[in-house]
């Protein structure tokens, strides 16, 4: 379609790319003076950079472990727990939320010790969990597990109690059983919660695995962090920390992608 | 003749802790094949309670109900339609897809009733929208799609719970028209339930007029009209209209 654009749709629509483009520069000009004062002040010596470390340091030591492979296995440790606890948490949450809607009986029983669990702080059953299972992996994915799975149990199941009652009195006019009250109607209006309790959970997730990791780990990023803190190798703390945000970011985005293929 | 559907003696009541709210009382009626039925009352006396106890949703504390001769129980299955206040079309259906979830949830969704399907969209003017989401539908159009949902099924008899009710005036008044002229088409027996008299005299042949709550019948009103061409902006020109409004208007208010 082309049709003219009037004065006043072009004069809104510059401003609305000025404004785009003031947010990108500034976000980028952030970032980068960031890195400039970081690097700046540990070589002149305003900062210690045996115990701030340097861009440039922790760009060197990320070269020298991709190098020699060991960088590569800790952040592939790490990704892999993260996301079987997060499909886990993601099953089970699912598998759970749907019995308490079918019977609201058990919904109504269960309901105090959900609230508590979910309120604990679930750090504390880490060093539990390593004196039942072992300091294994399958430790560090249901530590993972523990501190997201509560909260997703309850919120999925409130988004299900949430869907218009109305909705469900159409499937039982037209004589439809709870079964396909809650397949044509109940689930389909329920992803976009479920999507954003996937967004939570995949955060939380990541926490938990670094919490075990902490404990109970021989590899993985967690590891390596409490490891370089113990013999002062700040500048693998550091890289550490800054792979976990890309692993952060690059998690979300893909929950963000999924999201978007769901919405066309 | 036999009536379609016939009530005796239905008693309903809401439960809480504190309270037990009577929402009918003693309520009997009867519907022949073919009628259009139409209940007025008071808001909250319990008009819409009536069509869910009718429909077997909830299941009344005492009395009967008899369809075709036969007792209705909680269980049965019975052909009965239900058009709700809203429409309630799901947007992750096409419309296509809405207009036959009750076929799919009742495992009839074959090639005949597919087709079936497809001839009622074209004959109600939506079947350009077949693959069209609801959110692209006017609400009349919604409305209309609610209803051949509904009609897919061949229900023996509908029951219309305010069903314009959404609509704003001149939607509502266009789409009362189109709606009382589809079934007075494909001859079905229809109970309405509605607090908008003008609507219940443009479209029915017989009028309950219920008290407040609990509810039970204030009187019972036949409506004809001396018209060649009987549809609902017709009647609504018509001299009796006025007559029938204010003899309806007065059993409404007889309590209060």
């Amino acid at each position: 379609m082309t049709h003219e654009i009037s004065d006043g749709q072009q004069l809104y629509l510059n401003r609305r790319k000025k404004h785009r483009q003031i947010v990108q520069i500034s976000r980028f000009a952030i970032f980068l003076s960031f890195l400039f004062l970081w690097e700046f002040s540990a070589n002149v010596g305003l900062i210690d950079s045996f115990i701030f470390s340097s861009p440039s340091k922790v760009a060197l030591s990320c070269s020298q472990m991709l190098l020699d492979g060991t960088l590569l296995v800790h952040i592939g440790v790490t990704l892999y727990e993260t996301i079987l606890s997060f499909v886990l948490v993601i099953l089970v949450s699912m598998i759970s939320a749907v019995i308490l809607w079918c019977s609201s009986k058990i919904a109504e029983i269960i309901d105090p010790y959900l609230v508590v669990l979910n309120s604990l702080p679930k750090s504390a059953l880490a060093p539990l969990l390593i004196v039942w299972l072992g300091a294994t992996p399958t430790t560090i994915i249901v530590t993972g597990m523990s501190v997201a799975v509560f909260g997703s149990i309850l919120s999925i199941y409130t988004g299900f109690t949430t869907v218009d009652t109305e909705d469900i009195k159409l499937i039982y006019t037209l004589r439809g059983t709870k079964g396909q009250a809650l397949r044509k109607v109940v689930l389909p209006s329920s992803v976009p919660t479920i999507i954003s309790t996937m967004k939570v959970n995949i955060g939380l997730c990541l926490v938990g695995v670094i919490i075990g990791e902490f404990l109970a780990a021989k590899r993985g990023l967690g590891y390596l962090i409490i490891y370089s803190s113990q013999v002062y190798k700040m500048d693998w703390l550091l890289m550490s920390i800054v792979l976990l945000c890309i692993m952060a970011i690059g998690l979300y985005a893909v929950i963000g992608l999924f999201e978007r293929r769901y919405q066309r | 003749m036999q009536p379609l559907l016939e009530l005796k003696n239905i008693c309903y009541s809401y439960h809480t802790p504190t309270l037990e709210t009577p929402a009918i009382a003693n309520l009997s009626f009867a519907l022949y094949p073919g009628e259009f039925l139409a209940v007025v009352g008071p808001s909250g006396c319990g008009k819409s309670t009536l069509l869910s106890i009718i429909c077997g949703l909830l299941n009344p504390e005492k009395g009967l109900i008899m369809l075709n001769g036969r007792y209705l129980h909680s269980d049965s299955s019975s052909n009965i339609g239900y058009m709700l206040q809203h429409d309630h079309l799901f947007e992750w259906r096409t419309i296509f897809q809405n207009v036959t979830l009750g076929l799919e949830i009742q495992h009839t969704l074959c090639n005949r009733t597919k087709a079936h399907a497809e001839e009622l969209l074209e004959c109600y003017g939506l079947k350009a929208f077949k693959n069209a989401r609801p959110s692209e539908l006017s609400g009349g159009m919604r409305q209309r799609a609610a209803l051949i949902r509904t009609l897919v099924l061949d229900p023996e008899l509908l029951l219309l719970d305010e069903p314009f009710s959404s609509l704003d005036y001149q939607t509502r008044l266009s789409v009362g028209d189109d709606i009382g002229q589809i079934l007075r088409k494909e001859k079905k027996s229809a109970i309405l339930v509605t607090h908008d008299l003008s609507e219940a005299i443009s479209l029915a042949d017989r009028i309950i007029v219920l008290t407040k709550r609990p509810a039970t019948i204030q009187s019972v009103v036949p409506v004809s009209f001396a018209l060649a061409d009987d549809t609902p902006m017709h009647r609504r020109n018509a001299p009796e209209f006025k007559t029938y409004f204010n003899q309806i208007w007065e059993a409404l208010n007889h309590d209060a």
